[in-house]
């Protein structure tokens, strides 16, 4: 099937407002006879359910915890990105456009980021007025702070909880609609597989946790919001419970699956402690503002580091490496994640790593508590102030800004921050790739929609700070409610979709049989164990950078385990009731799938991109000497996968880029 | 180092629950809590038991899903945390440490040490919300000034998880740090003014059919709660409801 990706002519700055302006709506009241349902409650499905019942739909939505206030989008600290221009430093929607196409490495559909910046500025609006405590000024107006690899102050923030804040917006929309009755709420559910009906989504079947029961509900679209793969390598930033497993099943049943191989590595993470360490935590980017990131100079410095013989304050300022800022003067500690994280990567790589391990940098707020502080006395009119009295002063703005990160970390590595620089290590954080959806973000199935981290669509090869609960929303809120309904204008006649139907009798059989495989299979080793065996090979050879032998390499690797898998495979308890186990079994069993195809796009894209790093392609010489190399000439394209079977058999699919509005340059933060 | 568990085991909602025994061995002291539980449940697994079912998820302190009553003491010994930011490190070699579910009549059992909390839910159903439309046709986010102090107030009630730390350490089983910090929140905007008179009422009376007990100001949540949720926020929702109950 060629892929379309239905992007409306005309200029980039009209397309949206005329797309809004043409499509078929549906009238109030033949929205009360369309269900729509809506899986996965966070940022973006949370959103859209709420808007999709405030339009008058009938919504089903579902989460696997106990509320769509846990959703994982909870976890995102730092802000989210809108161009106000609050800050007249000349923000734009263009600019908001062209910094998002450039950062992610000129690998996202350039008509799909032109309306995330449109709509941005409106989420805030939103979000305002839904309750949602952003930071003030003294004055009462929106405060803003920067983020890495842009030149202006646009992001919004609430302290370091913004995820939470915002999904607690949308949660709250939801609730409404819930005590409305237009949306009912599945929770501790989870999607095990879509059902189509003459070639459309027409439902889902699901398994309710608690009791184990098997569901069928059908609706005359379905929409997929469930987040990001993360977790294929096992130790991630992700929760726990994030997983794949609806966007794996619509895959095998039609949709197509893009980039997975853009994945992206965060700079700012807790390093790890051990082998029994079950996820990793992130620290929010928003600390780059003002933290400084450093290695001893001197190899000998490091070693007596890692040996714990001496400590980072004993290393005198002219004996520090702050290697973004002298690498990248222009962007400095703010370059974008996949440039932060190689930079780590390649000074620990050379032996200058801070801890036990040799895995870890400095994140140094010394200098940032000393400015502040000496600006601090000047506002409070301290003349000669004591460096402990600047200290003191400038810790405490420090506190307000990143408190609870602070906390946060001394919690889990038992240091007090304010006194020794915090130790960072990039690690698996969001995936860029995923279900291929074309501009209505319809997948390449019909009625079936995917919004959100579960989409491949506007990050590109790389996501800028920010970026993500900007995505999120603007799906959720702003550009679904539109897309769906042209779709569903068409639908006002069906009527009610019947569940007892051959469609859904066989795929219900399929979730059946494969749950009885699961407990009746007496195999002897863990769930887990298997996970953690595919997170290896996933990180060691699919991980921060890449080479053709080692893609190889783990796509027969992680066969082998999957084979292993199948056949060894032990899951203790019953399918009637709540079981962990047969939770976390069957979305393992997608992730060996998915591991194997995010190691066939890797080998399959042979340049440097973004969150992807080919060994073979880095440039070689002139001011770039080093840096990742991409190949506009052979890759300015969109890799779709579809299903064929086995992983190693998914056939190609491409949807060149184009490039009008802008141009395709070097990505360069020096 | 070495410890015995002693852990709340419960088929489900209907079946009777027990203390069961378990030992575990080589934990270390940068492990948290619920790492030392993975342990145990591996160990469970390969011997062919049923793992322990405890509700986990974020494990970095900002979902509210984990839960336990550890030796006595929601989310365990230590201050402002949740059970995935517990570490082994408070614990000494050869503990014996009491493992439980939330105990409050509101929150039933579900399987060991898993409890439905949908109670929040339904409390939050009853008018945790602002009722405004989701088009994007509000007004200019700026056009309406809040100050800072009032910000930072909504902020620090906003701040709450849900994680039922607060109704399981009161002897009451009380919600109201819960309902409070709601309340608060949208009390302290101008956003949620319009309606906050039947927000509170709407809430209020939503908690007590749900069967949580009364607050008697002993002060156990705010000392409990992982977020430093304040006492001033019940004050604020008593305030509130008479409020709203005098105007009618």
């Amino acid at each position: 099937m060629a892929l379309d990706s239905k992007v409306p002519e005309g200029p980039i700055k009209d397309k949206w407002t005329d797309y809004k302006n043409h499509i078929n709506l549906v009238n109030p009241a033949n929205k009360r006879h369309i269900d729509i349902i809506v899986v996965g409650t966070g940022l973006a499905g949370g959103s859209a359910a709420a808007t999709l019942a405030e339009l008058g739909y009938n919504v089903k939505a579902f989460a696997y915890q106990d509320s769509p206030r846990r959703a994982h989008s909870i976890a995102a600290q730092g802000g989210i990105n809108a161009a106000k221009n609050y800050q007249g430093d000349g923000d734009s929607n263009y600019r908001l456009f062209y910094d998002t196409v450039k950062g992610g490495d000129y690998r996202s559909r350039e008509a799909n980021v032109h309306r995330l910046a449109e709509v941005s500025g409106n989420i805030i609006d939103q979000c305002v007025a839904q309750g949602v405590p952003f930071a003030r000024d003294y004055g009462g107006l929106l405060d803003n702070r920067s983020f890495g690899g842009v030149l202006v102050s646009r992001t919004f923030y609430a302290k370091g909880q913004t995820g939470q804040q915002l999904l607690l917006g949308a949660y709250s929309a939801m609730n409404r609609q819930i005590a409305r009755g237009k949306i009912e709420m599945f929770n501790r559910h989870e999607m095990l597989d879509v059902v189509k009906i003459g070639g459309k989504a027409r439902g889902i079947i699901a398994r309710n946790l608690i009791t184990g029961e098997i569901e069928r509900h059908s609706a005359h679209a379905v929409v997929i919001a469930t987040g990001g793969y993360g977790n294929v390598y096992f130790l991630s930033t992700n929760a726990m419970g994030s997983n794949a497993t609806a966007a794996w099943k619509i895959h095998k049943k039609g949709a197509y699956f893009a980039n997975p191989c853009f994945t992206q590595i965060h700079p700012t993470c807790i390093p790890r402690s051990g082998d029994y360490q079950s996820k990793l935590t992130l620290m929010s980017e928003s600390l780059r503002n003002d933290g400084r990131i450093w290695v001893p100079a001197k190899i000998e410095d490091a070693k007596a580091i890692q040996q714990g013989k001496l400590k980072p304050t004993d290393i005198a300022e002219a004996d520090r490496d702050y290697y973004l800022e002298r690498r990248y003067p222009a962007f400095g500690n703010l370059v974008p994640r996949d440039v932060a994280s190689r930079a780590a990567k390649e000074r620990c790589d050379a032996g200058y790593g801070v801890n036990a391990t040799g895995e870890a940098v400095y994140l140094d707020f010394a200098s940032a508590i000393e400015r502040y502080g000496k600006e601090q006395a000047k506002i409070h009119n301290i003349t000669n102030a004591t460096p402990e009295k600047i200290y003191e002063l400038g810790q405490k703005i420090v506190e307000e800004k990143y408190g609870n990160l602070f906390q946060m970390y001394e919690k889990i590595v038992d240091e007090n921050p304010y006194k020794t620089p915090m130790m960072i290590y990039p690690a698996t954080h969001y995936t860029m790739g995923g279900v291929w959806v074309d501009y209505n973000l319809m997948t390449t199935v019909e009625g079936l929609y995917c919004i959100g981290e579960a989409n491949f669509s506007d990050h590109g090869a790389n996501r800028l700070g920010a970026s993500a609960l900007m995505q999120g929303l603007a799906d959720g809120y702003f550009v679904l409610p539109y897309t769906i309904g042209d779709y569903l204008s068409h639908d006002i006649r069906t009527g009610k979709i019947p569940t007892n139907t051959p469609e859904f009798d066989e795929v219900e059989k399929e979730v059946k049989d494969r749950i009885d495989f699961f407990i009746n299979n007496k195999g002897t080793k863990s769930v887990d164990y298997f996970h953690k065996k595919l997170g290896k090979v996933m990180w060691d050879k699919v991980g921060m950078s890449r080479n053709a032998q080692g893609l190889t390499e783990a796509m027969a690797e992680i066969k082998a385990i999957r084979e292993e898998f199948w056949k060894e495979v032990k899951v203790p308890g019953s399918a009637n009731e709540l079981n962990p186990e047969l939770e976390k079994a069957g979305r393992v069993a997608d992730f060996l799938e998915l591991g194997e195809l995010f190691a066939k796009d890797a080998l399959n894209r042979a340049e440097s991109c973004g969150g992807h790093f080919r060994e073979e392609s880095v440039e070689l010489d002139g001011e770039q000497k080093g840096e990742a190399k991409r190949d506009d000439v052979n890759f300015a394209y969109v890799a779709a996968w579809e299903y064929k079977g086995e992983p190693a058999d998914a056939v190609l699919h491409k949807e060149e880029l184009e490039f009008k509005d802008i141009e395709l340059k070097q990505r360069s933060y020096k | 180092m070495n410890l015995t568990l002693r852990i709340w085991r419960q088929k489900d909602s209907s079946a009777k629950g027990k203390m069961v025994d378990y030992k575990v061995t080589d934990i270390s002291e940068h492990m948290s809590f619920l790492e030392m539980m993975d342990v145990l449940n591996e160990q469970l697994v390969n011997s062919g038991e049923e793992p322990v079912a405890f509700d986990h998820d974020c494990r970095e302190g900002i979902c509210g899903m984990c839960s336990l009553y550890i030796n006595g003491e929601a989310h365990g010994p230590d201050r402002g945390i949740t059970t995935c930011q517990l570490h082994m490190r408070m614990f000494k070699d050869g503990d014996t440490i009491t493992i439980e579910p939330w105990r409050a009549a509101a929150f039933p059992v579900i399987k060991d040490l898993i409890v439905d909390r949908m109670a929040f839910e339904r409390i939050q159903h009853a008018g945790g919300y602002i009722s405004v439309n989701t088009s994007g046709n509000t007004q200019d986010a700026n056009s309406l000034p809040i100050s800072k102090h009032a910000a930072d107030e909504a902020m620090d009630a906003a701040t709450c998880i849900g994680c039922g730390a607060c109704v399981a350490t009161c002897k009451n089983s009380s919600a109201m740090l819960f309902v409070g910090a709601k309340v608060s929140q949208y009390a302290l905007l101008p956003q949620g003014q319009v309606e906050a008179a039947d927000r509170v009422r709407n809430m209020v009376a939503q908690m007590d059919l749900e069967g949580f007990g009364n607050c008697t100001n002993t002060g156990a949540c705010e000392i409990e709660c992982p977020k430093g949720i304040s006492l001033d926020n019940i004050a604020r929702m008593n305030r509130e409801f008479i409020k709203a109950n005098v105007k009618g």
